[in-house]
């Protein structure tokens, strides 16, 4: 284990560590996984160095496990985000996010005239492009591209 | 029953479009079958379209059926700030079948996931209109005797008509060869172009309406608006190089049929009316037909 590493965030002893979060995301990963809402130990860190993003951010969340759906959801702000599971303070196994295909209540759809921009409704996408990350909106049917993404939560 | 709504022209299969259309063949020959009888449907139509909501009151009553509903929004519950979802919860229960037209995009997808009885999409904003290209698909086949491998100009504003986007998507499973027509502000949108060039659907653009009316069986006409345009000069250029007239016509292949979803402004001249080529008006009453056939298909009446 770095050192250095182990100063900037404390090691936790069951859990979830979200690693390589662009640091400017980090708040918007925090509000989608509803880590502001839950009674769990968090640990966060931010504007660390990286070589590959520049400033990274990390979050341990004490005896937390994330299902594959649920964790999936941050694919579209932090897609290189990669995922410890910490059991007994050992790394037991290592994870990445994919973006799914379908998007449920995530993204705004970028169509003002939209019914989902009207009215209570949860919006829905299908993933149209995974690389080039394009949702088709389930109800108006317009697509909404990555500079246009608005996160809802 | 619940699943059997009718929001896009994508919802149905090309053997169920080929089944609606012989439906309406069945109607227009014998129009008076009371499929209908002691049924009741919700005509909400929340912003104004007498055009479309005659034809589907025409339909409803030529089948024996009967229409509850509003016109437009001023006279409905909308007004005082009703949802969308409490009016579709209300009138499902009242109802045996919706027939809805909204101008937000989508809200028919959402009015058929709240609804408990099937739902018609009679325009989304400027989404979708699935009757309007099932009437359009009826009276090209009427009128060719066919569906398959014939020549098809769209003509006019390619980039914001909603009935030129269905009636390609729905074309797309008859082999057809389109020729689109359009000043460049007004273009067809890349989305549809990779969609038929996945399809192996051949297509060629053009700015000139006179380059595609000797070599085509139909010629769907839109109307190109002012509004359109960023730049009004643009507009101002280009306008007449969208109106038919019936002297272009001269040359035409005889079975030519010239089609209009309407109200047109003046992008076909009256002088074309006269000419038997001419068949926007009869298009408009294929719509009860096919409205009829829709219905019944979609109530499992037929
Ligand atoms: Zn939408």
């Amino acid at each position: 284990m770095n050192k250095n590493k182990e100063l900037k965030v404390s090691a936790i002893k069951n859990g979830t560590v979200i690693d390589h979060i662009p640091a400017q995301q980090l708040f918007k990963v925090i509000s989608i996984l509803g880590l502001d809402k839950i009674q769990n130990q968090i640990t966060f860190g931010t504007n660390l160095e990286s070589g590959q993003l520049g400033h990274k951010a990390i979050i341990k969340v004490s005896e937390k496990f994330f299902e594959d759906n649920e964790i999936n959801k941050i694919a579209l702000v932090a897609p290189r985000a990669k995922l410890n599971i910490i059991r007994d303070y050992e790394v037991v196994e290592k994870r990445e996010v994919q973006i799914p295909d379908i998007l449920v209540g995530i993204v705004k759809c970028v169509n003002p005239k939209c019914i989902t921009n009207n009215e209570e409704i949860t919006t829905r996408f299908m993933v149209e492009d995974k690389s080039n990350v394009t949702l088709k909106c389930h109800y108006c049917e317009k697509i909404t591209t990555s500079e246009h993404f608005m996160i809802l939560k | 029953m619940k699943n059997m709504s009718l929001v896009s022209i994508t919802d149905f299969s090309r053997e169920e479009i080929l089944h609606i259309l012989k439906l309406a063949a069945k109607f227009e020959a014998n129009p008076n079958q009371k499929l209908l009888d002691g049924k009741v449907v919700g005509c909400l139509f929340f912003e104004p379209s007498t055009r479309t909501r005659l034809s589907f009151e025409t339909a409803i009553n030529r089948l024996g059926g009967r229409v509850i509903g509003f016109s437009d929004s001023s006279s409905s519950s909308a007004t005082k700030g009703e949802t969308l979802k409490d009016t579709i919860k209300m009138v499902s229960n009242y109802a045996d079948l919706i027939v809805m037209r909204h101008p937000l995009e989508g809200s028919a997808r959402y009015a058929a996931e709240q609804s408990r009885v099937p739902v018609i999409n009679a325009g989304d904003g400027a989404n979708q209109h699935p009757t309007q290209t099932l009437l359009d698909l009826y009276s090209i086949q009427k009128t060719q005797g066919k569906l398959n491998d014939l020549a098809i100009a769209m003509v006019g504003d390619l980039k914001y008509g909603r009935t030129v986007h269905s009636l390609l998507m729905a074309m797309s499973h008859f082999q057809p060869m389109f020729y689109f027509v359009a000043p460049d502000e007004l273009r067809l949108p890349d989305e549809y172009k990779r969609f038929m060039k996945k399809a192996h659907i051949a297509f060629h653009e053009y700015r000139d309406l006179n380059e595609v009316i000797n070599y085509t069986d139909i010629l769907y006409m839109t109307r190109v608006q002012k509004e359109r345009f960023a730049d009004p000069m643009e507009y101002e250029k280009v306008k007449n190089a969208y109106v038919l007239r019936n002297e272009m016509l001269s040359q035409s292949r005889n079975n030519l049929r010239i089609l209009h979803p309407l109200p047109r402004v003046n992008e076909i001249h009256t002088d074309v009316d006269v000419n038997e080529k001419a068949y926007y008006f009869q298009q408009a009453e294929n719509g009860v037909y096919a409205r009829m056939a829709i219905i019944a298909h979609i109530l499992g009446l037929a």
